[in-house]
This record gives C-alpha cells, sequence and structure tokens, in this order.
C-alpha cells in the first residue's frame, strides 16, 4: 500500500433486487497503490458490487465514490478513470493486437501519437512486438490475459478491476500475470481483483471475504489468518464462508 | 476399463493431442491436470466418442470408440464444461429425461444419486435455467449419474467455482468412487491432484507425467527453499537477480526459490538478502507440491 489516499470509498454499499439483498451495507475503502482481494462464495454478490464500483448500475443506497467521483451523478467520469478486465470478455478476436491496443485506446481518448509511442513500448516489454499484426485469436490464453491486463491500463486509470483473471492460466503464466499486477500497483495503480484461486489472496495487500451479501472479514492476509487460526489462505475462506 | 492409445489429433495446423497413451483402472479416480488449451476438452470428446482421433485407438470397457461408439454411449456418464441440460426444463424434467433416454428410471437408480439429488430435491419444481451455479452443477451430475455408468467423465466440473463448493464436489466425488464406478476428470486448479489417485499432467497436448501425486512429487529432484521477508515484490526482483537462483516463483505467501547446481545454502541465501537489508527474512526447506512438479516440467522459464 504506497498511500493513504482514498481510490474507493464505500459507506453502506446496499444494492437489493426487489426483496433480495445482494449487498447489504458494505463499507470499505480502497487506497492508492493497492491490491486488494475482493473474495467470495459464488452467488456472495461480488459481480453485483463490482458493476455498482464500476458505474454500470446504480446502488439502492449508500454513499459511494470511486477515483473522486460519486456514483449516482459521474457514472461516466468514473467509468473514463478506471480500467476493467475479465476472463470471459477482453480482447476483440478478430482484431489484431495493434488494432486491440488502438481500439482500446482511442475509447479512452488517447491521442494517435500517445498511442503510436505507447504501443511500441509496450510490446517490447510482454516481448510480443514480432505479433502486432496476428489476429487475437491466434494466440495462447495466457498471452491474451497478459495483454488483456496491459490494455486495461493502456490509458493510466487510477484503478483497475480484474475479475477472475487467471482462471484456467497455467501457473507460470499465471505468475508473469502478477509480476505485472504488481508492477502496476508500484506505479501507483490500485488494483481490485477477484479470484477463486487461494493462494493469489496471498499477494494481496488486502482482502475482504463476502458471504451471502456481506462483508464477513477484511483485513490482510497475515491478520486474517492469525485471528481465524488458519495456515493459509484457503483455510480462512473455508472456515468464514462455510460457518454459515 | 479405460485405455488409450497414441491418440493425436490436429485441428487446421494447431497439433490439439500428441501421441497420448494411458489407461484408467476399475474404480479408479483419475485427474487430468492441466491450464486451459492443454488439450483436455478434446481427449475427453475422443473417448466419449463426440470426436474422431486422427490417429490411435482408445477403448472404453473393452468397447473401441469407433466401432462400438453405440455401447460405450450406454455406460458413459459424461459432465462436458459448459453446462448443457435444458434450461427451460424443471430439475425433474431433466433428470427424468435422461432416465428415459438410457431406458432405465429415476426409481432404478434413486440411491446411486441420493447423497446429491437430496440436496436439489426440495427444488425439483424449479426450471434448470433459475437454479445457482452449485444447483446446476449438482443436477448435471444427477443427470450424468442416472444411467449407472460404468465410467463418470466430468469436464472441468470444478471451473470458476469457488473454494468452499470445489470440496463439496471432491467429496460427492469420493462417494461415487466407492460405488465402483471409475471416474475421469479434468481441471486446472492444480491442487486438486492430490485428491486422486493417479493423475496426468498435459500441456500444449503432451502428457508430461502420469503417476500418483505422491510419486510425481518425489520425482522433483531439486532442493526448494521457501523464501519470505517484508516487501515480497522487491524480494522477488532481487532474487532474479541473485546470482545462484535457478528458478524463483511466487507461491501463496512464500517465494519458492531452486538454487543452481542444485545447491541448498541458506546462509549464503540469506547474507545476500541481509546486505540488501531485507527484514524479516524467513528462508526454510520445503516439500514442492504438484504445481512446483508442473512448472519443472514445464521447463520452469525463469522470467
Amino acid at each position: 500500500m504506497n498511500t493513504d489516499k482514498e481510490i474507493i470509498r464505500a459507506k453502506g454499499l446496499t444494492k437489493k433486487f426487489g426483496n433480495f439483498t445482494a449487498n447489504d451495507n458494505l463499507t470499505f475503502e480502497v487506497y492508492q497503490g493497492e491490491i486488494f482481494g475482493f473474495l467470495g462464495a459464488n452467488g456472495a454478490g461480488k459481480t453485483t458490487a463490482m458493476r455498482i464500483l464500476c458505474g454500470l448500475s446504480s446502488p439502492t443506497s449508500g454513499e459511494i465514490s470511486v477515483a473522486g467521483y460519486d456514483v449516482y451523478h459521474e457514472a461516466e467520469k468514473i467509468k473514463k478513470n478506471i480500467g476493467y478486465m475479465s476472463q470471459k470478455f477482453s480482447l476483440y478476436e478478430d482484431l489484431t493486437v495493434s488494432e486491440n491496443i488502438r481500439f482500446y485506446s482511442g475509447i479512452y481518448g488517447m491521442s494517435r501519437k500517445q498511442i503510436r509511442e505507447k504501443t511500441k513500448s509496450l510490446l517490447e516489454e510482454l516481448d510480443m512486438y514480432n505479433y502486432k499484426d496476428k489476429l487475437i485469436s491466434s494466440l495462447p490464453l495466457g498471452w491474451k490475459q497478459k495483454l488483456a491486463f496491459s490494455v486495461a491500463i493502456f490509458h493510466n486509470p487510477k484503478i483497475v478491476f480484474l475479475d477472475e483473471p487467471t482462471s484456467g492460466v497455467d501457473p507460470i503464466t499465471r505468475r508473469q500475470f502478477w509480476n505485472l499486477i504488481y508492477k502496476a500497483a508500484n506505479n501507483d495503480i490500485t488494483i481490485f481483483i477477484t479470484t477463486h484461486y487461494m493462494d493469489e489472496a496471498e499477494y494481496c495487500d488486502r482482502v475482504s471475504i463476502m458471504v451471502d451479501g456481506k462483508i464477513e472479514a477484511l483485513d490482510t492476509p497475515q491478520k486474517l489468518k492469525k485471528k481465524f487460526n488458519a495456515e493459509n489462505m484457503n483455510d480462512v475462506f473455508l472456515k468464514i464462508a462455510r460457518r454459515q | 476399463m479405460l485405455k488409450v492409445q497414441n491418440i493425436n489429433k490436429s485441428y487446421a495446423d494447431v497439433k490439439a493431442l500428441k501421441d497420448i497413451s494411458f489407461n484408467v483402472s476399475k474404480g479408479e479416480l483419475f485427474g487430468f491436470i492441466g491450464p486451459d488449451g492443454a488439450g483436455k476438452t478434446t481427449l475427453l470428446r475422443i473417448i466419449t466418442t463426440l470426436l474422431l482421433a486422427d490417429d490411435g485407438s482408445a477403448k472404453v470397457n473393452g468397447y473401441d470408440v469407433v466401432k462400438d461408439y453405440l455401447k460405450i454411449r450406454k455406460i458413459v456418464g459424461y459432465m462436458p464444461g459448459k453446462f448443457s441440460l435444458y434450461q427451460d426444463l424443471t430439475v425433474l424434467e431433466n433428470l427424468e429425461f435422461f432416465a428415459t433416454v438410457f431406458g432405465t428410471s429415476i426409481d432404478e437408480n434413486y440411491d446411486l444419486i441420493k447423497d446429491i439429488y437430496s440436496q436439489i430435491e426440495p427444488f425439483k419444481h424449479r426450471r434448470a435455467g433459475k437454479l445457482s451455479g452449485g444447483m446446476k452443477q449438482k443436477l448435471a451430475l444427477s443427470c450424468a449419474l442416472i444411467h449407472k455408468p460404468k465410467v463418470l467423465i466430468l469436464d472441468e466440473p470444478t471451473t470458476g467455482v469457488d473454494a468452499v463448493s470445489r470440496m463439496e464436489f471432491w467429496d460427492m466425488l469420493k462417494n461415487i468412487q466407492k460405488k465402483d464406478i471409475s471416474i475421469l476428470v479434468s481441471t486446472p486448479y492444480m491442487d486438486e491432484a492430490s485428491l486422486c489417485d493417479r493423475v496426468a499432467l498435459i500441456q500444449k497436448g503432451e502428457l508430461m507425467s502420469i503417476d500418483t501425486p505422491q510419486n510425481i512429487i518425489k520425482l522433483f529432484n531439486k532442493n526448494l527453499l521457501a523464501v519470505r521477508a517484508d516487501n515480497m515484490y522487491k524480494l522477488l526482483l532481487d532474487l532474479r537477480n541473485f546470482e545462484h537462483t535457478d528458478s524463483v516463483f511466487l507461491f501463496g505467501q512464500y517465494l519458492h526459490l531452486t538454487m543452481k547446481n542444485n545447491l541448498s545454502d541458506k546462509k549464503l541465501l540469506n547474507n545476500y538478502l541481509a546486505n540488501k537489508k531485507y527484514s524479516n527474512i524467513e528462508i526454510f526447506d520445503i516439500e514442492p507440491n504438484i504445481e512446483d512438479c508442473f512448472m519443472d516440467l514445464m521447463g520452469g522459464v525463469k522470467n
């Protein structure tokens, strides 16, 4: 955690669908440059909360700001200041590597010159310059995911939301992916990530664990392990999610 | 129960499976461990007679997957990776449908599915499309078992599933195994390997290793060290530049490190880190797990 500047501030975030409360009074902050793990069982309400934080859905109640903007009135500004990537959809398969970069950075309003310069340095860094004219569909999954992450932070957002970014990726590429995450966090980009790999929960600065719409635990992995008398985060997760 | 010999399969220029051979015994729980794109689904589809191999042979309970495919379909239960039941039929209707197609009834084999099905039975009049992920999974498993198959084949049943539900799912598999059903299951989660009797590690269409999880770990012939200190990211970068480092990877709360020439000099390592002013340094020997082995077999590039 680099600074104590709040990038997400959620106070009493609540979302109801009819009688069903998907997010029940969530209160938490996420800081600049922090890697924040957002964990929970399937159906616990993670996606609902994430959609609200991305400005895609309005909460029923609560005070929530992301990157300094209010989710009720400034959703469009939020969208410009965040990055997003998921396992399911990230890049256009029938566009090339450089076309995808041009497309996304164009959407975020970067100039042609900026895009040109940054594309070159990015592809060299990823060791993918020779593949710049290849279709995304021809790349291995691990490459796609690394590229998708780099594209998601290409416009230098304050925060990037990652929804199970490493699902199904081989163990070496999964670790290379985490190197990219660490590097981005070191450059003051806040990382908000969901994952089902509990070893990855250990890589986060802090994690929250959601159960049935509520945040049941929120702390550093070290403190959570101590508190729940657990050997690793997998045990912590099982203890919390199974209590119900 | 299952005999696969020299199977090859290509899609255009891509070799999806390269010379795959292995056997599964009766009542065995056999795991296919590998990432997306390794070839797991292709292989399972060949075994379930849904796809033809380019060459090689596969036999299920003595039946050939090409010549005797109709016989195989009667004795195999298959749960594909994508939820493939009828979304607009109810739980009960789906189960009745599959029972009828296989010429049996729910009553006849209720015992076999009781443990699993009883958990969703209270919702038996709900449409399958309206079920939660965990309930869909239980229904799919019940449907795959309703004709009392000799072999159960599951393609990534736990992908995208949370840690608690994953554990419950494996408990169910263990119970099914006790009923003398052979199980072939694929997964990208390396930690699930230890729950199988034997596993095959697969990467880019090639089998890297087939053995019991214990033996695979035994064959890891390097000294492995666990290292941690304050500021893990910096530690990772510094250890990559350490002249004696062979490989170093993040592993939960620790880094796993092997040294060149199979050295295991904790003092040398400690001095290096102490010189760099690290605090709370921890270094100790650690037993490898399947993921260490997998990465080592992949040719663990130091990157």
